[in-house]
């Protein structure tokens, strides 16, 4: 029994060494100075510079502007990663409401349709989408850089099947006890699904923190760069002679990490819930 | 409070299935009336058109003088008891039971005031703050009647509400529900697929078969005169020993017996004989008029119901179990015990006498010792 035991300890030893060693490697490295890591390269050694290193990448002013920071981007990377979130939980929820609970016309038809989008990366109809938001002129905006994605056939997805799930007496019992839909909406299902939102919010907020390709084409207003795409600028100098400071790469790095690791943190205990036991 | 009446009511869903069929009810203000039969028979549906949870496909439903075909449910004045309770998880007691009279803008002080009395009538009070799911199911069932009772609507509709429980609990929320009802004296249709609950709580049986109704009357009238050979079967336990015989003169032929009915009886020739299990006695082989072959023999404590065939005819046979079994026995009947039906349709013949149920003895008690 022991030695079983010891042996589960040591897969997930393994498992925790390969999760974390390249954050470890990444945090340390940005410690160094660029040019000892230009030289050196990765290193697992403490090198002394975290507060010089970490406040030049938070507050120094750059880009073509020479006016934004890294604090800037992080907040861009927040707006675009709540709005996202939040955005895209009122409307699957919404949109799974109609489904489940009103009988129109074709309502099936329309879940399928809504549930093949799935199928449908992002990209593929990142152009088309491009260009109606150029009409309408709402690129370099956080509107532009958030409505488009905010249709979810996966959140309307899990919506519906949770709402499915929900003993068909509570909309009965609410019925008669005098609730319309609105108020069975807010005061019923809304409450119940308290455990299934936090779990749709952590996937959507990392998903929205972690776009690259629709921001990078959505921006060209520095002022809304996220971090995401930040990183990226940084590394952009090798186009030079320039030595890229690695340093605030890898800085910037561990930075972009930090939002979506403490979401995950704060509601974990209510995702574990959300996805395995329905509060019934 | 008002009455209810029902009338010509029918269920027809969209692939033409008839749930319910032209069903007719007059239902009295205060009246306990309970709607009985096996799963599938129609009665939830109907309970359901009155709660207006299902449309009524033709006929009428009126709650007092009003008729509230489309009438929005939380329009008709009623308040509905689930078989899962259908309890708001995410609120407290207190709330589940206020939640009602808050939709209906009632002032914060009487739903704090209705909500007390509610929660001291039913004995919630210590649990006002606790969520559904940290208490136990008669607690919850408690809860789920207190919500019906704090709107003081004109009726209360229970479907099924005791089916979640176990059997100890279910006899004593029995007894409360009656004592309830009884108290607050709001007419209340009950459905129920259990005789006994049907039995014991209600003034009026209504026996439903099929979306059509067998019998109705009172719980004593149903059992003692049922009008149906479907009505025998399911109301009482162990069920009506049906078998048939022929009738000639004043005689009746049961397998290889013949049984004098001291008499007349309006029929002829063939018929389908009811026999109680608790109207037959027993005795050493010879003394009784009917030759019984014993099959086996169940034990409940009080009683034991022996079960065997006259002639190729099953029987049961409730006895005392105070005294010993002889090894051959025979059965004998008092004829006046007997029920007679008409073997094609199965409704029932009526003799004369026949109306003075109260004069039979064995009623509720063996009906309830036999159950337990």
């Amino acid at each position: 029994m022991n030695r079983i035991r010891l042996l589960d300890h040591l897969v997930l030893m393994l498992g925790v060494f390969v999760m974390v060693a390249p954050v470890v490697v990444a945090f340390m490295t940005s410690t160094h100075e660029a040019a000892d890591i230009h030289r050196n390269g990765l290193s697992l050694a403490w090198g002394g510079h975290f507060t010089e290193t970490y406040n030049t990448v938070l507050t120094r002013e750059g880009g073509f502007t020479g006016k934004i920071t890294g604090a800037r981007m992080i907040w861009n990377s927040l707006i675009l990663g709540i709005g996202f979130a939040a955005g895209k939980i009122v409307l699957s929820m919404l949109a799974a409401y109609a489904i489940v609970y009103f009988r129109f016309r074709l309502g099936t038809l329309f879940f399928w349709m809504i549930f093949t989008t799935l199928l449908l990366p992002l990209e593929v109809r990142i152009l088309p989408s491009y260009e109606v938001m150029n009409r309408l002129s709402l690129t370099n905006t956080y509107t532009g850089l958030i409505v488009p994605l905010l249709a979810s056939a996966t959140g309307t997805f899990f919506f519906r099947q949770f709402f499915k799930s929900v003993p068909e007496e509570l909309l009965e019992a609410a019925r008669i006890d005098g609730a319309g839909p609105f108020k069975f909406f807010i005061d019923v299902l809304v409450p119940l699904s308290r455990t299934m939102i936090a779990a749709i919010f952590i996937i959507m907020f990392v998903y929205g923190w972690n776009q690259y390709l629709w921001p990078t084409l959505m921006t060209t207003d520095e002022r809304f760069f996220t971090l995401v795409r930040g990183i990226k600028q940084i590394l952009l100098v090798w186009v030079g002679s320039n030595i890229p400071d690695y340093n605030e790469a890898f800085a910037l790095a561990i930075l972009a990490m930090l939002p979506p690791v403490m979401i995950v943190l704060i509601f974990q205990r209510w995702f574990i819930k959300g996805l395995t036991e329905s509060d019934k | 409070m008002a009455a209810i009446s029902i009338k010509d009511v029918s269920k027809v869903y969209n692939g033409g299935v008839t749930a319910v069929s032209a069903v007719s009810i007059d239902i009295a203000d205060g009246e306990f009336i309970v709607l009985v039969g096996p799963s599938g028979c129609g009665k939830s549906t109907l309970l359901r058109m009155v709660a207006g949870l299902e449309t009524i496909s033709q006929g009428e439903v009126a709650i007092g003088p009003r008729v509230v075909n489309d009438v929005d449910p939380a329009d008709r004045d009623i308040a509905m008891v689930f078989q899962n309770y259908a309890l708001y998880p995410h609120m407290t007691v207190y709330e589940n039971l206020a939640y009602g009279l808050k939709n209906r803008r009632t002032p914060k002080a009487e739903i704090d005031a209705r909500v007390a009395e509610t929660a001291r009538m039913l004995e919630l009070q210590p649990y006002l703050e606790r969520k559904p799911r940290a208490l136990s199911g008669g607690q919850r069932q408690r809860v789920a009647m207190g919500r019906a009772i704090v709107r003081k609507p004109s009726a209360f509709l229970f479907d099924e509400p005791l089916s979640n429980l176990d059997a100890k609990l279910r006899v004593s929320m029995r007894g409360e529900i009656k004592r309830l009802q009884r108290r607050v004296g709001t007419t209340s249709i009950y459905v129920t697929h259990d005789q006994l609950e049907a039995m014991t709580l209600a003034d009026r049986l209504v026996v439903l078969s099929g979306g059509r109704i067998e019998q109705i009357g009172r719980p004593l009238d149903v059992y003692h005169r049922p009008a149906t050979t479907f009505v025998a079967s399911f109301i009482g336990s162990p069920a009506m020993n049906l078998v048939s015989g022929e009738v000639h003169g004043g005689k009746l032929a049961l397998g290889p017996a013949l049984i004098d009915l001291g008499a007349t009886v309006p029929t002829q020739g063939t018929v389908t004989v009811g026999l109680r299990a608790e109207d037959l006695r027993l005795h050493p082989e010879g003394e009784g008029s009917l030759p019984f072959r014993v099959d086996y023999v169940e034990e409940l404590g009080a009683q034991r119901l022996v079960h065997g065939l006259v002639g190729d005819q099953p029987l049961v046979a409730a006895v005392s179990s105070e005294n010993p079994l002889p090894a051959t026995v025979s059965l004998s009947i008092t004829p006046s015990r007997l029920h007679f039906f008409d073997s094609a349709s199965g409704r029932r013949i009526d003799r004369p006498g026949d109306d003075r149920p109260e004069t039979l003895a064995g009623g509720l008690p063996a009906l309830e010792a036999a159950a337990s």
